[in-house]
């Protein structure tokens, strides 16, 4: 008997156990949860559960739904936690559920201020937990804690000034100890920077600005006071290495975004990774995808980092497909560029010089008759993210294809809090939103998962779509690749092939990446579309 | 009283700014980069608002269209905009000009003969509809009067394939059993076709099951430049814009 309520004990322990920091290091250990944004502090949205395979994906069906009171994007990727997922219903609802059932168990609701206006979309793309303690960063640039039992508020604290165009969407990462996120806000003359917030506290212990100020290494690729509002966004959660002891984030464009007459210069360290020491917010280095862009070609993508054999040697990389149509292999160690080759049509750079600055193409820049350029404003690729398989080796892109916009250049001055971008690029392919009937030609912007050998940048296999795709990947250790699109479609793919195994029709848009988690020994597959979550599982 | 004096006039100065057809072009460009993405092409997608035609919730003058344009409307989600007063003069003239573009010939048209020529020698409604009348293959013109200026109907007329919107395409799939249907589009996607057939029937078809799909190219409109005298292409165009749709109730 004494034994039989130890056991009980212990087991209840382990339903309920705080999420450590070495839980969050170690989460391929327990592929039942999913405890940080990507997955693992690698980002690879890897998942090592393999009982849904090629073979039986047929036989996934619907087990639950979650139908949001909201009519915002469902962009939020859940975290799963020991039976419970937590998710947030757009604009800032922290919302927990059980994972088996659907049931919810609690909502913490947040009202940003009024002053909050995100660019792009009343959005939030996930939490962060650590201990018993969630973490959300919210429109009106807020970063609160909320208790993970009860939803109950713990902290909250103002990260930046929402009236001037300040906005958090994307999830935090916690680094040890520290809460880290950063700032949206490029589109209005914002300054970006990344910070790190005790967890139990909300001080603030260090910040990086991604706009340097005078003084600074950097500042001299700026002109006048053209550093103020340079921009250079956070828009996705970055990564972190243990054993390099280094966090990784990718910056947004400078602003203003489409006419960069006021602020000559490469305008460092907007649309770039820059690799930061998590203790101090030092930076190590940087590197720059797209120098004095003027094409929002955010550095708005998750971090992906690996472990590969590159050139036949063990390498610590970093893999990235750009916004600007590039896919890049970088030493995470250096901040070396390896390899940067297109993955889409591209037209404004032709090669890389010796240390990796792409050579420009002459003319390409917006005029005011308006420059066609390629990829279109969206870009090759997005914020969806991409996912990488150690089993296979692929890197997986969610991409744009025949995809380009006309950039025309006007006058821009700042106001704060006022949109300071310049003329919005023009393209067939609606921005953030599509439509419910696609009534275009495959000419004018399609979508596709594009699988990549990051060894050599080389496509090795194409699954394309007719309309294009905000839907990031997930695969997993039984070499199943998991994505959607705009169509409403979630579908599941041989991650070794592209071929097509199954789909679901599951009505919404699909702008959020999938997931995957297991309760009671049995996996399930998550994905938001529309304005619901839905959870699949194998029939029984 | 000196003050309200400066005001008006302040307000009739602006009002009688002129803009250049190049300055009303701008305008076109910042309203298609900026605005179409809530207020769609022809600036009628938010419930109650048609841009083209003056129909304005909180706004009637251009001024108070400027001024809405440059800060946004709290609340809502119209943001503001950064635009110079001239830039935002620049949209409203251009949505103004939406509405009062003439017919590219020059030539007045006479409605009830172009009504009479549209049913009869022109043939049109064995592709068209107006009201409950005609096919419902080609583009339904019951409202072309208040979406499309003259000069882009008598352009239609002459040159069908100069432009053909994309919801007026036409598709054509080839079945495994050798069957070809043609059909106005009405959706695509990676797995799936749907159509409106010649007999207006709704079709739908899965991509796996056909040997061939694809677009057609040119419209399946005929030019009538050689059909129609100038005269009667007018009249045709001048009983195009009496057509304004649906009275709302």
């Amino acid at each position: 008997m004494r034994t039989r309520i130890i056991f009980l004990l212990a087991l209840a322990g382990t339903l309920s156990a705080q999420v450590s920091f070495d839980r969050i290091l170690h989460a391929d250990k327990e592929p039942q949860n999913w405890l940080t944004y990507s997955g693992s502090t690698f980002s690879q949205r890897y998942s090592k559960l393999d009982q849904i395979t090629p073979a039986n994906v047929k036989n996934l069906e619907l087990q639950w739904v979650y139908q949001a009171r909201s009519l915002e994007k469902f962009e939020a990727t859940a975290l799963v936690v020991d039976g419970v997922l937590y998710t947030v219903q757009a604009p800032n609802d922290v919302v927990a559920i059980d994972a088996l059932t659907g049931r919810v168990l609690w909502i913490y609701n947040y009202t940003p201020a009024r002053d909050a206006r995100p660019c792009c979309g009343r959005v939030n793309r996930g939490l962060a937990i650590l201990g018993d303690t969630l973490y959300m960063g919210t429109i009106d640039a807020h970063l609160i804690a909320v208790d993970a039992k009860t939803g109950v508020p713990q902290w909250n604290i103002t990260v930046a000034d929402a009236a001037a165009g300040y906005a958090i969407t994307h999830a935090p990462l916690i680094v040890k100890d520290k809460v880290i996120v950063g700032t949206a806000g490029g589109e209005y003359g914002i300054r970006g920077f990344i910070a790190a917030y005790d967890a139990k506290t909300g001080k603030e212990d260090w910040r990086f600005y991604t706009v340097p100020g005078p003084g600074e290494p950097g500042h001299e690729t700026w002109s006048g006071d053209s550093w103020k509002t340079g921009g250079g966004s956070i828009w996705m959660t970055g990564s972190y290495d243990p054993q390099l002891n280094l966090t990784y984030w990718g910056t947004g464009n400078p602003g203003p975004d489409w006419n960069g007459d006021a602020r000559p210069g490469d305008n460092l360290y907007t649309d770039s990774v820059v690799a930061l020491d998590p203790d101090t917010g030092k930076l190590k280095w940087h590197y720059q995808f797209s120098p004095h862009d003027e094409f929002d070609f955010d550095a708005v993508q998750v971090p992906v980092l690996a472990d590969i054999q590159w050139k036949g040697a063990p390498r610590k990389v970093i893999m990235w497909a750009n916004r600007n149509g590039l896919f890049y292999v970088i030493d995470r160690t250096t901040g070396q560029f390896l390899l940067g080759k297109p993955f889409v049509d591209v037209n404004w750079m032709n090669g890389f010089d010796e240390k990796g600055r792409p050579m420009r193409v002459p003319g390409k820049v917006p005029t005011p008759e308006g420059t066609l350029i390629k990829p279109g404003n969206q870009g090759g690729t997005n914020w969806y993210s991409p996912s990488f398989s150690p089993k296979t080796g692929y890197f997986y892109i969610p991409a744009w294809v025949n995809y380009d916009s006309i950039y025309v250049k006007q006058p821009v001055e700042y106001s704060e809090g006022r949109i300071f971008a310049g003329a919005m690029p023009q393209s067939p392919v609606p921005m953030v939103r599509g439509s419910e009937i696609n009534l275009k030609k495959n000419t004018e912007g399609s979508g596709a998962i594009r699988a990549v050998d990051p060894n050599t940048g080389e496509l090795r296999w194409e699954f394309k779509m007719a309309d294009v795709t905000d839907s990031g990947i997930l695969t997993t250790a039984s070499n199943l690749l998991f994505a959607g699109g705009r169509e409403g479609y979630f579908f599941g793919l041989d991650a070794r092939t592209g071929e097509m195994l199954w789909k679901a029709s599951i009505g919404g848009q699909i702008s959020s990446g999938p997931m995957t988690f297991s309760v009671n020994g049995r996996q399930y597959v998550a994905v938001a579309a529309g304005n619901a979550l839905y959870t699949f599982a194998l029939r029984q | 009283m000196k003050i309200c004096l400066f005001f008006l006039a302040a307000g009739a100065l602006s009002a009688q700014h002129s803009y250049t057809p190049s300055d009303v072009q701008d305008g076109g460009r910042l309203f298609r980069s900026n605005c179409v993405e809530c207020h769609g092409v022809d600036g009628n997608l938010v419930p109650g608002i048609d841009l083209a035609h003056g129909k304005f919730k909180r706004a009637s003058t251009d001024d108070e269209l400027i001024n809405i344009i440059r800060s946004g409307i709290p609340g809502t989600p119209m943001p503001p905009g950064n635009y110079t007063e001239f830039q935002a003069g620049t949209i409203v003239a251009y949505l103004r000009s939406l509405a009062n573009v003439g017919s590219g010939s020059g030539i007045a048209g006479d409605p009830v003969r172009g009504k009479t020529l549209f049913e009869g020698k022109g043939g049109c409604l064995s592709c068209h509809r107006v009201g409950s009348n005609g096919s419902r293959v080609g583009p339904d013109l019951s409202s072309i009067g208040t979406q499309r200026s003259p000069a882009m109907v008598e352009k239609s007329i002459l040159e069908p394939d100069a432009e053909i919107l994309p919801q007026n395409r036409f598709y054509r799939v080839v079945t495994k059993d050798g069957q070809t249907v043609t059909g106005r589009l009405l959706n695509r996607d990676t797995f799936t076709v749907q159509l409106l057939d010649s007999k207006e029937r709704i079709r739908s078809f899965v991509l796996a099951d056909l040997r061939d799909d694809g677009f057609v190219d040119k419209s399946p409109m005929p030019s009538y430049a050689n059909k129609l005298t100038s005269q009667e292409v007018a009249d045709v165009v001048a009983y195009l814009g009496t057509l304004k749709g649906i009275a709302n109730k």
